[in-house]
């Protein structure tokens, strides 16, 4: 894992702070989350202090600090999707899992996002499982869902 | 390959004349497909095409001609049509019109195309056809820009979209682009192009509305030795997708725009500033620029004009307030996305401490048009103070969903009566949000308005990125302001306060005013009472004393709703009711003795226990403890729980 950050940092050239967000997200790319290693390599390499790493990177919600689930749902919150009951999707998905936004549970199975508007206005309420997409999905269908998923990750 | 890059580059971009000669136009014509001796096939690609599940229909039509060896040309292109079409395919058999087939799922392929290829139309399918001159008609088949979504559309910027392979160069070379571009670093100043997009008018499409060659100018007539272009793809409202779809269908005219405004101010590096998450767009946009760079027309002393240029995208890390342009900087400066103050503007003083323009998508897809057209024919369409065309994406009620391109001065009631073709299921319309998390609801009264920025400006409505939502009369107002302020006070960066705590002050509110509390005693009535006379003082103090726009706008739907629907505001507050019955908190339910068979459903899976009863004899519901989930009342089979 080490490694990885380190051949990732030297692409960049070091202490250039504009170059900073963009070796966040390759970071993040590769690892799906920033640790705590990887934030103190990249403050030594431009020259910042760790908290100020912190502070960049928890203003935008792109970055997360513990890894994300094996399966990450993405759940459409846009306006129409809004409209058409996408928020009990969204709950019935927090009751069923357990988790709010963006945490991980403790198994490592599951971890998901709202994200708003995924461009498929009349299918709504959406959600994308690994690239898959799933239209007019109903809160009533969500536990069979997460069931079937739970096999899936568990047989796998 | 390198024969036709030649040939492209030679022939078509640095041909001296603006008309072809005829042996010229015969090839391109052939690379445009407009004579193919085989069927060619085209398949919308785009995100809303793919999520349909165009991507199944792409292989079993391939899968389906292998198999019965009939040779077709299939081609990917961008989205045209309106969502509820996807997946979307156009037929054009050799010397005859385009065919456009709507809903073409995997398992409706094999009829089909069987069908076709026997000259036996599915007109169940059929959407319309569409063809230039010289081409065969099919009798009895209305045009395309006949039916409903298509005809008031007015397509400029759009009319590439979905009528060639976004990820072929030479298709839109063939199709005119990139002259303009050459054209302008071999024979004009960087004033020039100015000059020229000054007269044609154009606005810039975010909607500020300011004037796009006066921006220019500003940039352009400091003393800096770099300046800086920005192209702001960043659109990450909620029900915002013009951009993205734009990107997935036409990213070289992008390209080219993003060219000639970089020459026109003098820069010699530009940056597309785009929205996480759309993968799709992404790889189409980077595949453009690489195709670009490949032609010669981004690099190092292009087309030897001495002039240098390379485009390179930056991915934005996710935070709503960075479509201000300040906080954009400070983002692509690798700081926290924090607005300044202003002045200075950026155009005096941005990224970097450099001069630097920034326009966002829509205004840079029109910038190639004005200079293969000319200013006039930009200044022919829409209105004497607002011309050109405007791009909405429709979405919400309407019968057809999807990116729409209207002339300017189109009245907001033509948009939802002839583009989207009503409301669905034959409701009433409630109302049309327009611009975004921070845009206004327009009522019925409105709706004869033109769209244009002055008109609109003086009504207090912002025409905003594009975000058209149709609401019907089943939306509850209060719901849908809370979940507008929700997203808002999320994407407040914190730094001034009267964003920080108006926003998360007036949400407490509102959440207020559509849940039960606990108990209904008199003190906490008080305490929503005092809470609901404080949010239009909220409301103002913010839209005074916010640093930057997205403070300042926050308060917009909040403000045009309690204009347009107070009642409906007062009936939450004092008659603790919901018409639309979506404010879950605010329902009660009851059982109905007649219809209910005792199944105990609703009473096993209710989660606070206030459902009592025998089996097989009617249950009852205990109103005190009854919270409202619904629960019972989704699972009922016998629709015996009644809504009150």
């Amino acid at each position: 894992m080490s490694k990885d950050i380190e051949s990732i940092i030297k692409q960049y050239k070091p202490g250039k702070r504009e170059e900073l967000i963009p070796l966040l997200q390759e970071i993040q790319d590769k690892n799906g989350h920033l640790s705590e290693e990887a934030i103190v390599k990249v403050g030594k390499f431009v020259g910042l202090s760790t908290t100020k790493i912190y502070g960049l990177a928890t203003f935008y919600d792109q970055f997360r600090f513990i890894p994300s689930g094996k399966v990450c749902i993405r759940i459409c919150n846009g306006t129409t999707c809004f409209l058409n009951g996408s928020r009990s999707v969204i709950n019935k998905i927090r009751e069923e899992t357990g988790l709010s936004a963006g945490q991980t549970g403790r198994d490592g199975n599951f971890s998901y996002e709202i994200v708003t508007c995924m461009g498929g206005c009349n299918n709504g309420p959406l959600i994308r499982i690994e690239g898959e997409y799933s239209t007019h999905v109903k809160p009533e269908q969500i536990p069979d869902l997460i069931k079937k998923l739970r096999f899936i990750i568990e047989n796998d | 390959m390198e024969d036709l890059k030649k040939f492209l580059t030679d022939r078509v971009l640095l041909f001296e004349s603006d008309t072809l000669p005829p042996e010229t136009e015969k090839v391109l014509s052939r690379i445009r497909r407009e004579k193919a001796d085989k069927p060619v096939i085209y398949v919308s690609s785009g995100t809303s095409a793919i999520i349909a599940g165009a991507e199944k229909t792409f292989s079993s039509i391939k899968s389906f001609t292998d198999d019965i060896g009939q040779p077709v040309e299939l081609v990917k292109v961008g989205c045209t049509s309106p969502f509820n079409f996807e997946p979307f395919i156009c037929i054009q058999l050799p010397g005859k019109n385009k065919l456009f087939f709507r809903n073409i799922t995997e398992e409706k392929v094999e009829p089909l195309i069987n069908g076709l290829l026997h000259n036996d139309i599915n007109k169940d399918d059929l959407a319309g056809q569409q063809g230039t001159k010289g081409f065969e008609l099919w009798p009895g088949i209305p045009f395309l820009d006949e039916i409903p979504f298509f005809r008031r559309q007015k397509r400029a910027v759009l009319n590439n979209c979905g009528c060639y392979d976004p990820e072929s160069i030479s298709e839109y070379i063939a199709r005119g682009g990139y002259r303009a571009f050459v054209k302008a670093i071999l024979h004009y100043t960087y004033e020039e192009v100015c000059n020229i997009i000054e007269t044609s008018g154009l606005r810039g499409r975010s909607g500020g509305g300011y004037p796009t060659g006066l921006k220019w100018k500003q940039a352009l007539n400091t003393t800096s030795a770099s300046r800086y272009l920005i192209c702001n793809a960043r659109e990450s409202d909620p029900g915002g997708f013009t951009d993205r779809t734009i990107l997935e269908s036409d990213p070289h005219r992008l390209v080219e725009g993003i060219a000639i405004a970089s020459y026109a101010i003098g820069a010699t590096s530009a940056i597309i500033f785009f929205r996480k998450g759309s993968l799709h767009a992404l790889n189409r946009l980077q595949k453009a620029i690489d195709q670009a760079r490949d032609y010669s027309l981004l690099g190092h002393n292009i087309f030897s004009s001495g002039y240098n240029l390379d485009i390179i995208i930056r991915q934005e890390p996710g935070a709503f307030v960075c479509g201000e342009e300040t906080a954009l900087i400070s983002t692509l400066e690798g700081k926290r996305g924090m607005p300044q103050l202003k002045p200075p503007y950026p155009t005096a003083s941005g990224l970097f401490g450099k001069p630097t323009v920034i326009n966002n998508v829509e205004t840079l897809m029109n910038v190639p048009l004005i200079m293969q057209n000319g200013p006039e024919w930009f200044r022919s369409m829409g209105t004497e103070t607002s011309p050109g065309t405007k791009v909405f994406a429709v979405a919400g009620k309407g019968r057809m969903s999807g990116v729409v391109e209207v002339e300017m001065g189109t009245s907001i009631r033509s948009v939802i009566d002839d583009i989207a073709d009503g409301i669905k299921d034959g409701k009433e319309l409630k109302a049309v949000q327009m611009g975004g998390a921070s845009g206004t609801f327009i009522t019925s009264s409105n709706l004869d308005l033109a769209i244009d920025y002055d008109i609109l400006k003086e009504k207090g409505i912002a025409m905003g990125s594009g975000g058209f939502v149709i609401i019907d009369e089943s939306t509850c107002i209060v719901d849908l302001v809370r979940y507008y302020m929700e997203f808002i006070r999320g994407e407040s960066c914190g730094k001034c306060i009267p964003c920080r705590e108006g926003t998360g002050r007036m949400l407490e509110i509102l959440d207020s005013v559509i849940r039960k509390p606990a108990t209904e005693d008199s003190g906490t009535t008080l305490e929503r009472f005092k809470g609901v006379m404080q949010l239009e003082t909220i409301a103002s103090v913010m839209k005074d004393t916010s640093l930057c726009g997205l403070g300042q706008t926050a308060p917009n739907p909040f403000l045009s709703a309690l204009e347009n629907f107070r009642e409906e505001f007062e009936e939450h507050i004092f008659d603790r009711k919901c018409k639309a019955n979506i404010c879950r908190g605010l329902r009660t339910f009851s059982i109905d003795v007649e219809k209910c068979t005792g199944c105990t459903a609703c009473e096993s899976k209710c989660p606070v226990n206030a459902i009592y009863g025998t089996r097989l004899q009617p249950f009852f519901i205990v109103e005190e403890k009854c919270t409202g989930c619904g629960i019972c009342y989704d699972i009922c089979k016998f629709s015996a729980i009644k809504v009150k």
